[in-house]
């Protein structure tokens, strides 16, 4: 009962402080840029103008235009339920393993896509085939870069592994940990569309990955897309930064912890945020045909921190 | 010096020929509409002279050699003239339909006389795509509508992968009729239209209109009214290229610097509106003259163009960008020369062409020098807007010492008959106009932007290049599209 209350407190949380992250970071950019920027606030607004549009449909798409934002959004409520971002509690029924995690965010990876070859659109095909692309080289570096944290603590169930690396911090800072949370990053940011790899704020058709296979989705369908989207960028920034600093999580519902743990999960959330952001500024977009080594060098990372991992143990 | 050649048909190709055998260039070809038939003139520039040649042609038997054969250029001129007046073309390599809409009804050709008000049609048949055909391959089609606030043009890639087999551009989608409005206008009012051709080349089109105008009712204009028709053109070079600097890294997503040079380029117009009365620049080029609100402050300017250039340095520092920019979009000199490019792009390929040093209307001071680069790639078109930047703004500066707190100056334009040609080097490229006027109106106004001769070579320029790096080949390009289809 404890379990489930909590999780679902985090799911509260974690969708109600997202539309804040995504604007902190716009916001941070913009000012680093130099300009105004419409305020960290803006995303709830874009959300609720979006949710009060009818939703256009192209002639000719099918059901996939209606479902695809609904199970993106679905797979990315479920997979800020089973990382531990409040709490480290579960539910018992379901296990926040590392492989359902990472099962869930290629459900959502293959919606988009589908999507975005469903109207049969040349730019949505084009970013469908990129997506799948990056996809297919960030899926494995996740796998690798969690594997190598969960092999000091022997389980590959994501809580447990936060909870044991909270308890002993000799397993926090090791070469496997640095290395694995060094890759995760990498894979994070490109999962999320982020610079080097996307550039989230491109009007160029014909550079696009992920906002090419949202051009035909308006109204409503682009709100559960952006959403779900979003969500996917707190839950895997949420578990990064609970990897790297795992402390300040609740594992009871009495007030206090609870409490602090929203405040702790808010903190890390909107500064590790921001500090992306801020590195975005000193960014440029790779050549689409560079990416592929970046996401090898993340990939050889991880690797690297699964051997360091086995020679420490 | 002008020199007027009447030649038949029969004989053109051989004329024309001969004098770009001479290495001359074909920088206008405009046809008039006359009560008995059609008078076409081709105006080719020397180095000190200018060479007009003028074939005419009964209105039954309209048809016009083609010169495809010796000029590339030729060839396209051909083909708006066969759009726009009916004139039929006779062994054209390629004669597809180019100015024409598909919505203009068979047999409408807006430059003639009786043409009346556009009707409004669906079109007889789609633009034939040249159809790529292979394992793997497909094709994109992008715009005419596109996702940002940008001009209309259509551009269809042949892709296999991600990498660029063909693309054609597709980009009259904004006749406006131009040349046919200025027709039977007042000369004052046509300078006004003429400085709404292409926005941001207001003073361009706005002067070479005057220059030609001066040249048809023979009208001196002074050195003080040419020294600030000089600066103004520098400082509508420099506004754009501040601006493209930022445009240019922006497409590789490193928007600080675009940010910035968005903060220069409007502290450049609010200086401009000081100066002119006009953001744009728009109102301070006369027939006959130019007069300023007060004098152009070489100081704000010079510190502006040093900012942009500091950015772009930044930019050039950044590893990705300078990875992104470099090899990528290569145009050959070769192709340069063929196809007659003009402006920055001929200039980032190593041939060194610009009209202010060719032709010049007033002498711009020891500031000046052409840059130009070797490599031919987006690296190279953005280092001769880097370097040109800093000419432009040392030319201003040494123009504003020699003016003094003068404002301009203006001479009489008396009325009359005749043909005149003005050519100036805009920011992109050479422009030229020509023009023939009757009493106090205009009867025809041919207009010539840079991005006429230039936009054919974009698709050249795309050999290796993967789609994701179309817009930054585009946009080291900047043609205008609203100069290109009047």
């Amino acid at each position: 009962m404890t379990g489930v209350l909590l999780v679902i407190l985090q799911i509260i949380v974690a969708t109600a402080i997202t539309p804040l992250l995504v604007g902190v970071m716009r916001q941070v950019r913009a000012r680093m840029e130099g300009r105004v920027g419409p305020g960290p606030l803006q995303p709830y607004r874009d959300v609720r103008k979006l949710l009060a549009k009818e939703p256009l449909r192209a002639e000719g798409s099918s059901v996939l235009l209606v479902a695809a934002p609904l199970v993106l959004l679905v797979s990315s409520l479920l997979v800020v339920a089973l990382v531990p971002l409040v709490t480290t509690a579960t539910v018992i029924a379901v296990p926040n393993d590392l492989f359902v995690v990472v099962s869930l965010l290629l459900v959502g990876t293959v919606a988009v896509a589908l999507l975005g070859l469903d109207a049969g659109t040349a730019f949505g095909g084009m970013g469908s085939s990129r997506h799948m692309m990056i996809a297919a080289l960030v899926e494995p570096t996740v796998l690798m870069s969690v594997y190598a944290l969960s092999i000091p603590i022997g389980t590959s169930t994501l809580s447990r592994i936060v909870v044991a690396r909270g308890t002993d911090i000799g397993r926090v800072v090791t070469p496997g940990g640095l290395l694995a949370v060094v890759a995760l990053v990498v894979v994070v940011l490109a999962e999320t569309g982020r610079l080097p790899v996307d550039n989230p704020s491109t009007h160029l058709e014909l550079t696009m990955i992920h906002e090419s296979m949202l051009l035909e989705s308006a109204g409503r369908d682009l709100a559960w897309l952006e959403v779900g989207s979003w969500l996917r960028l707190t839950a895997l920034l949420g578990l990064v930064v609970n990897l790297a600093l795992p402390w300040g999580l609740a594992s009871d519902v009495r007030p206090l912890p609870v409490l602090l743990a929203v405040g702790a999960l808010s903190v890390k959330l909107l500064v590790a945020g921001a500090l992306v952001a801020a590195a975005e500024v000193f960014m440029a977009k790779v050549r689409l045909f560079k990416v592929p080594e970046l996401l090898a060098g993340s990939f050889v990372l991880a690797f690297l921190a699964v051997t360091a991992s086995y020679l420490a143990g | 010096m002008t020199t007027v050649l009447t030649v038949t048909r029969e004989q053109l190709a051989a004329a024309v020929g001969g004098l770009l055998g001479d290495g001359l260039r074909l920088v206008l070809v405009a046809a008039h509409e006359q009560r008995d038939g059609f008078r076409v003139v081709y105006v080719l520039l020397g180095r000190h002279d200018r060479t007009e040649v003028v074939v005419t042609m009964p209105r039954d038997d309209a048809w016009l050699p083609s010169l495809a054969a010796v000029s590339y250029p030729a060839g396209r001129f051909e083909r708006e003239i066969r759009d726009l007046y009916g004139i039929r073309l006779v062994d054209h390599p390629l004669p597809h339909r180019l100015v024409r809409h598909a919505h203009w009804p068979t047999g409408y050709y807006p430059m003639l006389a009786g043409a009346g008000p556009m009707p409004v049609t669906v079109g007889e048949a789609s633009y034939p795509f040249l159809e790529v055909e292979g394992d793997g391959v497909y094709e994109i089609p992008v715009g005419p509508i596109h996702a940002g606030l940008i001009e209309p043009g259509h551009f269809r890639f042949s892709v296999v992968g991600e990498t660029i087999l063909r693309m054609k551009a597709r980009l009259w989608f904004l006749h406006r009729g131009i040349e046919k409005h200025a027709e039977g206008r007042p000369l004052d009012e046509v300078l006004a239209l003429t400085e709404r051709i292409s926005g941001d080349t207001a003073v361009g089109h706005s002067l070479a209109y005057a220059m030609a105008v001066e040249e048809a009712l023979g009208v001196t204009v002074s050195e003080e009214a040419r020294l600030v028709r000089a600066q103004l053109l520098e400082c509508e070079r420099v506004y754009n290229h501040v601006a493209d600097i930022g445009a240019i890294v922006n497409d590789v997503g490193f928007s600080i610097v675009a940010a910035h040079t968005a903060r220069l380029r409007e502290r450049l117009l609010r200086h401009h509106e000081e100066v002119t009365g006009h953001r744009l620049l728009r109102g301070a080029v006369t027939l006959g003259g130019a007069s300023l609100r007060r004098p152009v402050d070489p100081d704000l300017v010079g510190r502006a163009a040093d900012e942009a250039v500091e950015l772009a340095h930044l930019a050039m520092s950044h590893s990705v960008v300078a990875d992104r920019l470099h090899r990528t979009a290569v145009l050959s000199a070769d192709k340069v020369r063929h196809m007659d490019v003009l402006g920055y792009v001929a200039r980032a390929s190593g041939v060194s062409t610009d009209t202010r040093a060719d032709h010049p209307f007033v002498d711009l001071g020891p500031a000046f020098h052409v840059v130009t680069h070797p490599d031919g790639d987006v690296w190279a078109r953005f280092l001769v807007r880097v370097g040109e930047l800093g000419v432009s703004a040392a030319v201003i500066r040494d123009i504003a010492d020699r003016l003094g707190d003068v404002l301009g100056d203006t001479a009489t334009v008396s009325t009359g008959a005749g043909a005149g040609f003005g050519v100036l080097e805009a920011w992109r490229g050479r422009l030229s106009h020509r023009v023939e006027l009757a009493g106090d109106t205009v009867t025809r106004l041919k207009v010539v932007d840079p991005s006429w001769f230039t936009w054919p070579a974009l698709p050249q320029a795309l050999g290796d290049t993967i789609v994701p790096d179309f817009p930054l080949a585009n946009k080291s390009f900047n043609m205008s599209y609203a100069g290109n289809d009047l």
